[in-house]
């Protein structure tokens, strides 16, 4: 039997990156926990994460951190390919679509949350998308799009607050890491 | 440390555009939930329109008795008619829009109508 060891080297940077997705597949944890009166609507806290490596590292770091989530929260709350799958992984891309834009908008003008908002929005927009072409292809869907809205822009504007926060609190937290 | 504070003026413009949003797609909770419902006549006049969304039963008087028109799960039927023949109890639930069920002798119709009119009448 011939014994092969394979070595991974990895980066400061896949340190920092794992070390995220890790505290936003906690707060997607926390998320699943939170008990919302209508199915679809979730405060989406783990987005807090996502527009922090944003302001931090930058958008492209935000994709690794967002898509690992996903699929890590994906398999720890057993709904890996379901249709809960899906449906979050729609309003991920979406969202991080739409961030690529938001993001490069002028610092001074947009913050936070603005980029919050439009990720939430083109979260919801995305998912409601999915649902009706894919899982739920009847127009009494729309019924509910009301309340989508009004709960995007609430939690958009609550994650955003935080956001803004965390990084207006720690302006150096990137630089805390023992590891990057 | 103040909430405010942490708003730039662009966040603020989106923050109303996003409220702006909400109001608008209000309408969409008034809507007919599907854009379905019964429309019960009785001699011809509309006595009712019965949105299918919601579960319920009502008694149209006519010339002979009573009739009961039930709604259940989005379908509608009628559920008792004092007609001899029960051609209409009998033809069971209707809700696909267009579904018509007469009962003559009683003067009274139950059709399904959907937000778009695919037909005039369908009976089986």
């Amino acid at each position: 039997m011939t014994r092969s060891v394979t070595n991974l080297t990895t980066t400061p940077e896949d340190h920092r990156i794992a070390r995220l997705a890790a505290a936003a597949i906690g707060l997607s944890l926390v998320d699943a926990a939170i008990p919302m009166p209508l199915p679809g609507i979730k405060p989406g806290l783990a987005n807090i994460v996502t527009l922090i490596v944003i302001a931090r590292h930058g958008w492209g770091a935000a994709v690794w951190v967002c898509l690992l989530r996903v699929i890590a929260g994906g398999l720890l709350l057993g709904q890996f390919l379901s249709p809960g799958f899906f449906m979050s992984l729609t309003g991920a891309l979406c969202s991080l679509a739409v961030l690529a834009i938001a993001s490069r908008l002028p610092k001074r003008w947009f913050g936070p949350i603005s980029w919050s908002l439009a990720a939430s929005f083109a979260h919801i927009g995305g998912q409601l998308l999915l649902a009706r072409l894919w899982l739920i292809p009847h127009d009494g869907l729309y019924y509910l799009v009301p309340f989508f809205t009004a709960a995007a822009t609430v939690f958009g504007i609550i994650n955003g607050l935080i956001a803004a926060r965390l990084i207006a609190e720690h302006p150096s937290f990137s630089t805390q890491d023992p590891h990057g | 440390m103040n909430w405010l504070r942490l708003f730039r003026p662009g966040d603020w413009l989106l923050a109303l555009l996003s409220v702006l949003v909400c109001v608008a797609t209000i309408p969409f909770a008034w809507q007919h939930g599907n854009g379905e419902r019964a429309i019960v006549r009785r001699g011809g006049d509309v006595v009712a329109e019965l949105d299918l969304s919601r579960n319920q039963r009502i008694d149209v008087i006519g010339p002979i008795g009573t009739t009961v028109v039930a709604v259940d799960q989005g379908r509608v039927r009628v559920a008792s008619d004092p007609g001899s023949h029960q051609y209409c109890v009998r033809q069971g639930w209707l809700k696909r829009a267009g579904e018509i069920a007469i009962c003559a002798p009683n003067q009274v119709s139950v059709q399904v109508e959907g937000r778009n009119k695919a037909y005039d009448s369908l009976s089986y």
